[in-house]
């Protein structure tokens, strides 16, 4: 039966032939249609002799499932090819860049800020909050610093006009008094009060403008007041904040004797960089010290019982130097080619 | 304070070199600012001797010089200097010596052989004197090194004294403070009395012995004061930063500079009578040295006579009463005012001097009288003359105390974290001239009498860690009892807040809190803003009430920068007054929240049709602030918005903050090319947020049906939707607004709304007719109270 062979290699060359499914099924229609030439050699059959009738039915058929697969086999690469065609026609340039909106940014002080409340928050301090028109009282007097004092002459205070006795704060170190009075009278009559452990950061005002000072700029307060709270608690702090901050263990954290009216012992706190543009040169960061005894009584607490350290650092400052931002006026003109920097 | 490093170390001479020595002074609270060299490093400089000075014979301008440098021959050497003359010494820099910036070599000038370089000052580094050959002492040895003859391997030590330390305002201060880190010997000047050779006195009265318990006064006569005053003398004043001026002041403030007494000489032919320390009467005014007339406060202590006022006491001379070149007769005074008397006068009329910076911040008492005599000795000495006998006039009961102070060693062990034992607290305090006592568990420790920092136990305990060193504290990790901080559901915290308008493409930016008055009044309407008594300029006067004016400013600045999509925002406090007003008595201070949006809607991008941001957009942005908290918006009049674009922003029934797109006048007046829409509102009322109620979700269907709404142009969506609710029965879960339409087909006074109303119901699923009553239930309430009709 070679002649079979033969049809069913001609129906896979014609399938092959056919490069659409309209030619395909036209090819179709030369071997399996009514008249096609598989289906004239089984209508032939009747005519075979009764034994070979069974044999040839079976090679025809044989003949016939070969045809059909070969037919589905072509459809479904006609099929792949024609998808192929279409996702091909709907391909992207990727390398298009994605729309709608963009990002804004937080301002480089910010940024700094959002830094430095995540560590202090990490040992257990609150972030607390003090007006900025501030009273006398609360800025000076209370802090330690009776009018006249020579201390008075390092803030050179912008006063509201009229009022000798209210000012723009000139640090952040009144929310202590704020903080102290309003802490004891919550924990008034419970015998043992909680330590105050707090940070409070936010704008500061002074008389000076030049590359270095701004009439307005940043500080950060922080405070922790407890029974037994030294300054090898205070070293402990801010060294580790400092090294956290400019992730940087092998920072150098120097304290040196230093005086301010509102604590005593007072020192100014230095660091030194190992590397970077900076290496090597002790840089003030802070002012800190335990708290005078004068200002715990006039925020109610008792400094036989309670002792506690303070510290002022300049946030603008550490900004700075985190960023390497050399003038501190950029921080407060609002131009979008400094401020996009720091997203 | 400036000093000489060498006059020091004539006090005391630790063995450390100048860089070890700065920093044990920086880290014992004398914090060293600068350190320089008083001379520029050069070499092979010599005393020359100008033996003979010839004419150049090719240049009119210059001279041959024939000097003696010690040498076997003298040199010829060419010199342009005018004052070149026989006889002069001057500094003579020999071939091979090196100045600042050049090497001196062997020269042939105009055809004149030269071998060596004469100097002026400046070009020894020394100053800028150029006018000619720096002359140098007659008895000056030829030959010498002239940085040896001139003392220039010197330091210059600026330190920064704090408040407290007035003690080291002198270089005698400083010498105690450095032998007792060093435990180097202390020599210091003796203040020999000077045995009165006339007997004339004045009589002195202290009418305020509060202000002034003690006043040495002596009167000096035959006096030249116009003498000289000896290079070693205006060598030290200069390096320590003070101008010689004449003899009589180049000792005051010498003795002042060495021991750290201020002293003031009068002209005693201008004084009539006694002396009186006393307060200013009503009235009274004084010309000062520095030239400026001030009105003196009853609060002033003066010095005067029996005529009139010569001085302000502790504080600076009259300009009468003041010497001069030609002044023989003199009244030296030394006295001692109290702190209190003079804290903050000098300030008060506008200046500052060295006596009122001491006095104010303590001046050792025991010291008018030592110092007295140190100053006769140096003025008889420069001046001639002859001195009348010191008159003291004291008054005890005025003077400082300086009463013990108890140091427990246990306290400040426990203050401090450290371990150090009783002995060597004690030690260290007697060190700085401290008396301690044993008295129990505890020491008494009696101050000197130029300590006026030492007054109670945290005084001490200051001394022990600075004489003990900062660096000995141990750094100990912080220890405390925990307790968690707590943390709102219901809140957002102002980092949430400030993320969510940097994601919706907003910049933050910072602006001053003092602005231009102009920016009240014309974006507030505020007539009597709160002004500052002391601007530091007029467009930083006033504290602003909004944060808008800023943020308009920036965008401003920023378009004028080429940026022409701006989107910012600020979060900061705003001040205004208000007769309760919260921590501060008079004034409000709240936080408030404001941004700005102006340009494109979108950053420049393909795709995006560039359209501006709109009313709409920032609204959206507000919305977000505070979802799932529901806004509703008021139609607003306020001075810096569009009139038919502004609104204020409703929370719960109360007014917390606006927004609009700003006014075409001030679009125009602050150049803004384009209308911002800006925001402002409370921040505490953006924080608050609601802790989520849960409400159980149906299994039912949820059957949606439109509905399109006819109504009066005038009536607002808003005002229509609250309607459509309020008409709604319990299966309406919502209704929302999907279009809006004006244009053909409607009457051109009104409008067309169109709403999606959404039903629900949790037990079952809602049959066709319970659904078309509901509908129909709007719809009849919108138009029986809006006159609203179902468009058909």
């Amino acid at each position: 039966m070679e002649n079979l062979d033969q049809l069913v290699q001609d129906a896979v060359s014609a399938f092959a032939g056919a490069s659409d499914g309209a030619q395909l099924e036209q090819a179709k229609a030369g071997f399996l249609g009514k008249s096609g030439s598989l289906t004239e050699r089984l209508k032939g059959l009747g005519k075979l002799p009764a034994d070979e009738r069974k044999q040839v039915g079976a090679e025809i058929n044989r003949a016939k499932t070969a045809i059909e697969a070969a037919l589905d086999a072509r459809r479904e690469a006609l099929r792949e090819a024609h998808l192929f065609e279409q996702l091909a026609a709907e391909a992207l340039d990727v390398s298009l860049p994605g729309r709608g909106l963009h990002q804004g940014g937080l301002h480089p002080v910010s940024r700094t800020l959002e830094r430095i409340e995540t560590l202090f928050r990490s040992v257990g301090f609150i972030v607390a909050d003090g007006p900025e028109i501030e009273t006398d009282w609360h800025n000076f007097t209370a802090l330690n610093t009776p009018e006249n004092h020579p201390a008075r002459s390092m803030h050179d205070t912008f006063y509201i006009q009229g009022r000798d006795d209210v000012l723009l704060r000139t640090h952040t170190s009144p929310v202590q008094i704020r903080s102290m009075l309003a802490h004891v009278e919550r924990h008034v009559g419970d015998g043992a009060m909680p330590d105050i452990r707090l940070i409070a950061p936010g704008r500061v005002y002074r008389v000076d403008s030049d590359a270095t000072h701004s009439p307005m700029f940043h500080q950060i307060e922080g405070l922790w007041v407890g029974e037994d709270v030294s300054f090898a608690d205070l070293k402990g702090v801010i060294a580790d904040f400092l090294r956290k901050f400019f992730e940087s263990d092998d920072l150098q954290v120097r304290f040196r004797p230093s005086f301010f009216p509102f604590t005593e012992p007072s020192a100014e706190i230095d660091v030194a960089f190992m590397s970077g543009a900076l290496k090597g040169r002790w840089l003030e960061i802070a002012g800190c010290g335990l708290v005078h005894p004068n200002v715990m009584r006039f925020g109610g607490v008792d400094p036989e019982r309670y002792s506690g350290f303070a510290f002022g650092m300049g946030l603008d400052r550490l900004t700075m130097l985190r960023y390497g931002i050399n003038d501190l006026r950029l921080f407060f003109e609002g131009d979008l080619r400094f401020l996009s920097q720091f997203r | 304070m400036q000093f000489s490093e060498k006059w020091l170390r004539t006090f005391v001479d630790p063995q450390l070199d100048s860089e070890a020595l700065g920093h044990a002074l920086t880290m014992a609270g004398l914090e060293v600012e600068e350190a320089r060299p008083a001379a520029p490093a050069f070499s092979g400089v010599v005393v020359g001797q100008i033996v003979r000075a010839d004419k150049h014979p090719g240049a009119d301008k210059l001279k041959v010089c024939t000097v003696d440098a010690g040498q076997d021959a003298l040199l010829q050497i060419v010199c342009g200097a005018p004052n070149a003359a026989t006889g002069m010494k001057v500094p003579l820099a020999l071939v091979g010596a090196s100045l600042p910036g050049f090497e001196i070599k062997a020269a042939r000038l105009r055809g004149v052989e030269s071998y060596g370089m004469l100097c002026s000052a400046r070009e020894l580094g020394l100053s800028d004197d150029h006018g000619g050959l720096l002359e140098l002492p007659a008895e000056a040895a030829v030959g010498s090194d002239v940085r040896d003859l001139l003392a220039l391997d010197d330091t210059l030590f600026t330190i920064k004294l704090t408040p407290n330390r007035a003690d080291c305002l002198s270089l005698a201060g400083v010498a105690r403070e450095v032998a007792a880190l060093t435990s180097a010997p202390l020599h210091l000047p003796v203040c020999e009395p000077v045995k009165p050779q006339i007997d004339d006195r004045r009589e002195i009265v202290l009418e305020a012995p509060h202000a002034c318990p003690r006043y040495c006064g002596r009167i000096l006569r035959k006096l030249n004061a116009a003498a000289t005053t000896p290079d070693w003398m205006r060598q030290r004043l200069e390096r320590s930063g003070i101008r010689s001026i004449s003899a009589l002041v180049d000792v005051t403030n010498y003795v002042m500079l060495e021991l750290g007494q201020p002293l003031h000489v009068f002209d005693d032919s201008k004084l009539v009578g006694a002396v009186r320390v006393r307060l200013a009467r009503a009235g009274e005014t004084l010309l000062l040295l520095n030239e400026q007339t001030v009105a003196a406060t009853a609060d002033t202590v003066l010095i005067a006579d029996d005529a009139r006022a010569l001085a302000l006491g502790g504080v600076m001379g009259g300009e009468d009463s003041s010497v001069t070149l030609a002044t023989t007769d003199v009244f030296l005074e030394s006295a001692f005012f109290a702190p209190a008397a003079i804290a903050g006068r000098a300030r008060a009329y506008g200046f500052a001097s060295d006596a009122s910076h001491r006095f104010e911040r303590g001046v050792d008492f025991a010291l008018p009288a030592q110092a007295i005599e140190r100053a006769t000795r140096l003025i008889l000495d420069i001046c001639g003359g002859v001195c009348g006998p010191v008159v003291e006039a004291v008054s005890n009961t005025n003077l400082p105390t300086r009463p013990p102070v108890a140091l427990r060693p246990a306290r400040a062990r426990r203050l401090l974290g450290i371990d150090l034992d009783d002995t060597a607290m004690a030690s260290l305090l007697a060190r700085v001239g401290l008396a301690v006592e044993r008295d129990g568990e505890s020491f008494r420790v009696t101050p000197p009498s130029f300590r006026f920092d030492i007054e109670i136990e945290e005084d001490l305990v200051e001394e022990i860690v600075r004489l003990h060193g900062y660096d000995e504290i141990p750094t100990l990790p912080p220890r405390g009892r925990l307790a968690m901080l707590a943390r709102s559901d219901a809140g957002r915290s102002v980092w949430d807040v400030r993320r969510m308008l940097v994601a919706r493409d907003y910049q933050e930016v910072i602006n001053y809190a003092f602005v231009d008055e102009a920016w009240e009044r014309d974006f507030c309407a505020a007539t009597d803003p709160i002004r500052l008594a002391n601007p530091i300029a007029s467009h930083m006067s006033v504290m602003r009430s909004s944060l808008i004016p800023g943020l308009v400013a920036s965008m401003a600045a920023n378009r004028k920068r080429q940026q022409s999509r701006v989107r910012l925002f600020e979060i900061g406090r705003c001040f205004e007054r208000k007769s309760d007003g919260g921590p501060v008595a008079g004034y409000h201070q709240p936080v408030r929240l404001a941004a700005l949006a102006s340009g494109a809607a979108l950053a420049e991008q393909w795709g995006a049709d560039g359209r501006g941001v709109d009313f709409f957009d920032v609204k959206a942005d507000l919305e977000a602030l505070f979802e799932p908290g529901q806004l509703s918006f008021e139609v607003l009049a306020h001075p810096a918005l569009h009139p038919g674009r502004a609104a204020a922003v409703i929370l719960h029934g109360r007014h917390i903050g606006i927004i609009g797109e700003l006014h075409p006048v001030w679009v125009q007046r602050y150049e803004l090319g384009v209308a911002p829409v800006v925001i402002e509102v409370e921040l505490e009322l953006v924080l608050q947020g609601a802790v989520p109620a849960y409400g159980e979700v149906s299994r039912y269907p949820i059957v949606a049906r439109d509905l399109a709404l006819i109504v009066e142009s005038s009536i607002s969506a808003a005002r229509l939707l609250d309607t459509l609710r309020k008409g709604a029965s319990g299966i309406v879960k919502s209704i929302a607004l999907f279009d809006v339409y004006h244009g053909k087909g409607i009457d051109p006074d009104k409008k067309s709304l169109a709403f999606r109303v959404l039903m629900q119901d949790t037990q079952r699923t809602l049959e066709d007719a319970e659904v078309d009553a509901a509908v129909a239930a709007i719809v009849s309430h919108a138009e029986a109270s809006l006159g609203a009709r179902l468009r058909g």
